[in-house]
């Protein structure tokens, strides 16, 4: 499955070139055309129809991680993050560093050698390091660079019937489903764009549409599941199982109301189970894609994976199904009839 | 003048659901202008052609408001919601509100609360007399929004109601257009932006689009007039402001002193607004493509935000006044 | 006159935030001699063209910004006394006491003052004085004041350039005027020698508040790369070493995910050729410098940030080595004179 490869690549913002290369590997005979531009987006072109509108496909490659920022004396590797980390998640977990995926783990006090009282807070990133196993700076310093990325060292497995666990699913989902929608047969332009640098504020996506000028844009992510224990269903962000999740608004986009009312027609028509996402806050590339220049209509389908940002998320691949067929069906019905300006806001 | 302002803030326009509001206002200026046009995000650009088209100046006040947004419908029909734009839960404790521009609804929240400084949206829902799900469905769904429920009051010279942020900011350019006795000096775009209040989105568009050389705001601002306010220097009734910050832009000096002479020379009285918190489509429009000379004209405005907003009607003529004079002058030391 | 000299002019003079035409002027002057074109956009952003021998026009911005944080008139007290917000991020607890200009009808000198402690209670005390409770003190009669100054005015912090040991200086504003001596620095040497791009050496406005200058003048001209020349934290007592670098051990350059990998490994290689030392500054977030706004400009600009290391920033007694300065101007220049188009391109493949 190429989800799996693309869940253990490592991406973390800035440097998502492992990402890229899979994903240009597998796609390249699908498409006419593929590009990438300063900030490291890849931005892939299969035309179709000219009479057809060209819809703007984006799904980020980048993950969050953790970059390091100095090598102590004894060796050890002291880091920051990049992107949203929950940090109190981040203490004895294994990682890799750097391109070459040097295997280490991020180490802490022992609980014999604390006081009573610095087992309730939270620890610091002054107090986490990642240890890789060197005696001193100078060995380090043969391995590792200033600013090279750490990530976490997840292996993508199947667990239960429909679910696989992982890293990354945040965004690798929209990458595999993008790369499944390009291999398909389509009468539309498609431009599919694999997206740099979002989880540290939609870099890639601020500049990838101001070249391309699309009729539409849909924005393919991985979203928080919060349907979990001490969690009332008013308050379920989106839940596993349930279909892919539509935006009807976040933090940074209030969605084109056309696309959503298409998104939700193709999901009835073809029995393609759907439901919103319920979170009001955060935002997607779209954000920022909906601004470029004079402004592009815009919605956003979300996968719901729980466990978010962590070491290891769960996803649904029934889910994933459906957000793949979604997809399709929906660029088939723009071949169809397009979208009408009516109800424009 | 209060008629119109009336039918402006009795219309359904939370930020991203802007219709209805922007059908009004093309019926009130459509032939008044000599073009108008609607964009990708929903702004309405409406162009008075200048008598020297060397220049462009755009003038932007919101057509959006604040209001609620539907995330889930519970079993029992009681609706859940998240803001749009800065509501606060306190404001909403016992409010009416109107989904969709139809459906009434009232509000309250979980069971007991001992303290009020922990009351959150998530905590609260809108009842809209339905029993069940299914029923609440038929009117509201995941996604719909809502406004407070309200009606415009006149208390004296007073203006009360919700949503003159900032349709009293679209009844200005509404009537600075219908007022305009010859052509203004430059092309003169006015410009009725969406989504304002959830971050000056529209504006960003707009002003792309646009690409004017003089941006001008007109919205609201607050004032520091009531018991124990935080402390600001603008009063109601005292004029209309001449911005010189906020949070999204520093106002150009050359810009500001226009508008103080213009002001002065014509006995319009004014006030200087250094704005703390907040932030309007002013910033937006200095910052499209290459950059403008941006800024703005606000109206006091008291109890912004809540159901009942309040403006002076003084103010109000006093800045179609102002931005009259404005956009007919020479704008000297612009350029 | 000398780098000190001119680094006294640049941070004695004023250029808040939205303000900055005076000092705008002051600059082009120094720019002048070693540039072929200046000019001012709308914003106040100061454009400084230099072109090279290529035909090719592949063009560098280099960004410095021009303006400083300060403080604004919000009220006209009883007795004469004024209210003040902020412009760009002043520490409350380091303008009491503070000597500054409220640039009105013309420039007064005003003292800030707050409630004298012996008046406070306890608990006042043990908390740092707070914007809100502040007030500027000009020494004038309260309707000599309203006819000299009005809600809007700028205030800006007096302080003279201060000498220290070794070629060290202290002042207000060199975050970043240093920067902008940098510039200059830069544009000297470029004298001395040929380059193939096409230079942009630009002093922007309004960073502090959010940067401004740097999104319009950036659309403006659309360079091939984007460099921030800014300050970082110098290292001193109670800063951890990930989070600053050393006074005078040369200029740092940034690492962080939206710092064009390609760039900054160039930067290095010819730091490294012409024996410069350098140090290295995490930038986890892309966030504190003009790159910010560089780097999304129209379809993506491959920017780089360039630092000075300087010790209590955003405080009237801002602490550079002049040696940091010109390590960094001869490093840019170097690396100007470098650049060929072949690299240029190369920052889009990735």
């Amino acid at each position: 499955m190429f989800l799996k490869q693309l869940s253990e690549a490592v991406g973390v913002s800035g440097r998502e070139a492992e990402v890229r290369d899979l994903i240009r590997a597998e796609i390249k005979d699908d498409v006419d055309q593929i590009e990438t531009d300063a900030l490291g987006n890849l931005i892939a072109f299969k035309e179709g129809k000219p009479e057809y509108p060209t819809i703007l496909l984006a799904a980020h490659m980048d993950e969050i991680g953790l970059m390091i920022t100095d090598i102590t004396d004894d060796g050890l590797l002291k880091f920051k993050p990049i992107g949203g980390i929950d940090k109190r998640i981040l203490v004895s977990k294994q990682v890799v560093v750097g391109p070459d995926k040097i295997p280490g783990l991020i180490g802490a006090k022992a609980i014999h050698l604390q006081e009573p009282d610095e087992r309730k807070n939270p620890l610091d990133y002054g107090e986490l390091y990642i240890d890789i196993g060197t005696k001193e700076k100078e060995e380090s310093e043969k391995l590792i660079e200033l600013g090279m990325m750490a990530t976490f060292a997840t292996e993508f497995k199947h667990l239960g019937t429909d679910t696989v666990k992982g890293k990354a699913f945040d965004d690798r989902v929209g990458c595999a489903a993008l790369v499944e929608l390009l291999q398909q047969e389509h009468q539309l332009s498609i431009i599919a764009a694999f997206t740099v640098q979002e989880e540290i504020g939609l870099r890639g996506a601020s500049v990838v549409a101001y070249d391309l000028d699309p009729d539409l844009a849909l924005v393919v992510e991985g979203t928080s599941a919060s349907d979990v224990p001490d969690s009332k269903e008013a308050g379920y962000s989106t839940q596993l199982g349930a279909g892919p999740a539509l935006t009807v608004q976040d933090g940074s986009l209030i969605p084109s109301q056309p696309v959503v009312n298409k998104l939700i027609e193709v999901a009835k028509q073809n029995e393609i189970p759907y439901q919103f996402r319920k979170l009001t806050t955060a935002g997607t590339d779209a954000g920022a894609i909906h601004l470029t220049k004079e402004g592009i209509r815009t919605a956003v389908m979300s996968l719901p994976c729980r466990y978010i940002h962590s070491p290891a998320s769960l996803i649904n691949l029934n889910d994933y199904q459906a957000t793949v067929k979604l997809l399709t069906k929906f660029c088939e019905e723009m071949e169809e009839g397009g979208l009408t300006d009516e109800g424009i806001n | 003048m209060k008629e119109l302002i009336k039918r402006l803030v009795e219309t359904f326009g939370p930020s991203g659901d802007e219709l209805a509001v922007r059908e009004l206002i093309r019926g009130e200026i459509k032939d008044q202008v000599d073009h108008i046009e609607v964009d990708t995000m929903g702004n309405l650009i409406a162009l008075k052609k200048g008598q020297d088209d060397s220049k462009k100046v755009m003038l932007a006040a919101h057509m959006d408001e604040i209001g609620l947004i539907a995330t889930h419908i519970e079993e029992d029909g009681f609706i859940r919601f998240s803001n749009v734009g800065g509501v606060s839960p306190y404001n909403l404790l016992g409010e009416r509100v109107l989904f969709n521009g139809e459906t009434i609804g009232v509000i309250d929240k979980e069971g007991k609360l001992d303290d009020i400084s922990k009351l959150k949206h998530d905590k609260m829902y809108v009842d809209i007399g339905a029993t069940s799900q299914e029923e609440a469905e038929k009117r509201v769904k995941i996604g719909d929004t809502a406004t407070y429920y309200r009606q415009l009051d006149l208390l004296e010279n007073r203006l009360v109601a919700k949503g003159l942020d900032d349709r009293a900011g679209c009844a200005v350019l509404i009537e600075t257009i219908k007022q305009l006795t010859e052509q203004p000096t430059f092309d003169t775009y006015f410009v009725f932006t969406v989504q304002e209040e959830v971050g000056t989105r529209g504006a960003i568009t707009s002003s792309y689009g646009i690409n004017p050389d003089v941006g001008i705001a007109v919205d609201l601002t607050l004032t520091g007039d009531t018991p124990e306010a935080k402390r600001m220097a603008v009063s109601l009734g005292e004029g209309p402001t001449i911005k010189v910050k906020d949070r999204s832009v520093l106002v150009n000096p050359q810009l500001k002193n226009l508008m103080i002479d213009l002001a002065e020379e014509n006995e319009i009285p004014y006030q200087l607004e250094v704005l703390d918190r907040g932030g309007t489509d002013t910033g937006r429009m200095q910052l499209s493509r290459e950059g403008a000379i941006a800024g703005a004209i606000s109206i006091p405005g008291r109890y912004v935000h809540s159901p009942a907003e309040m403006i002076d009607l003084t103010d109000l003529e006093n800045s179609i006044k102002l931005l009259s004079k404005i956009v007919q002058s020479d704008y000297q030391g612009l350029f | 006159m000398d780098s000190k000299q001119v680094l006294k002019e640049l941070s004695e003079a004023t250029g808040v935030s939205g303000y900055e035409k005076k000092l705008g002027q002051q600059v082009a002057q120094l720019f002048e001699p070693y540039v072929d074109q200046i000019e001012f956009d709308k914003l106040g952003n100061l454009l400084a063209y230099k072109a090279g021998e290529s035909q090719q026009e592949y063009k560098v911005m280099l960004a410095a910004h021009l303006d400083e944080i300060g403080l604004m008139v919000t009220e006209i007290e009883e007795g004469g006394f004024l209210r003040f917000t902020t412009v760009g991020g002043v520490d409350q607890r380091t303008v009491v006491g503070q000597e500054v200009t409220v640039h009105g009808r013309e420039d007064l000198s005003g003292i800030v003052g707050a409630k004298p402690p012996h008046l406070q209670d306890e608990e006042e005390q043990k908390k740092s004085f707070e914007i809100e409770k502040m007030y500027i003190d000009l020494g004038l009669a309260e309707a000599e004041v309203k006819k000299k100054v009005r809600v809007g005015d700028i205030i800006s912090l007096q302080r003279d350039l201060l000498s220290l040991e070794n070629d060290r200086v202290a002042g207000k504003a060199l975050d970043d005027r240093a920067g902008v001596l940098l510039l200059l620095e830069t544009l000297k040497e470029l004298d001395k020698m040929t380059h193939q791009v096409d230079l942009y050496a630009v002093a922007t406005v309004q960073e502090e508040v959010g940067v401004r200058g740097a999104t319009t003048s950036t659309y403006g001209v659309v360079p091939d790369i984007g460099i921030a020349v800014d300050v970082c934290h110098g290292l001193m007592p109670g800063v951890n070493q990930d989070e600053a670098v050393e006074l005078g051990t040369g200029p740092a350059l940034s690492f962080g995910p939206h710092i064009h990998p390609q760039l900054v490994k160039k930067l290095k290689e010819v730091a490294d050729e012409i024996e410069l030392d350098y140090q290295l500054d995490a930038s986890p977030s892309p966030r504190g410098t003009d790159a910010y706004a560089i780097q999304v400009t129209k379809s993506g600009i491959p920017t780089a940030v360039l630092s000075i290391p300087l010790r209590y920033m955003h405080t009237s007694v801002e602490t550079v080595s002049l040696n940091d300065i010109k390590r960094g101007a001869r490093l840019l220049a170097q690396l100007l004179r470098e650049l060929e188009g072949e690299f240029v391109e190369g920052l889009r493949c990735f």
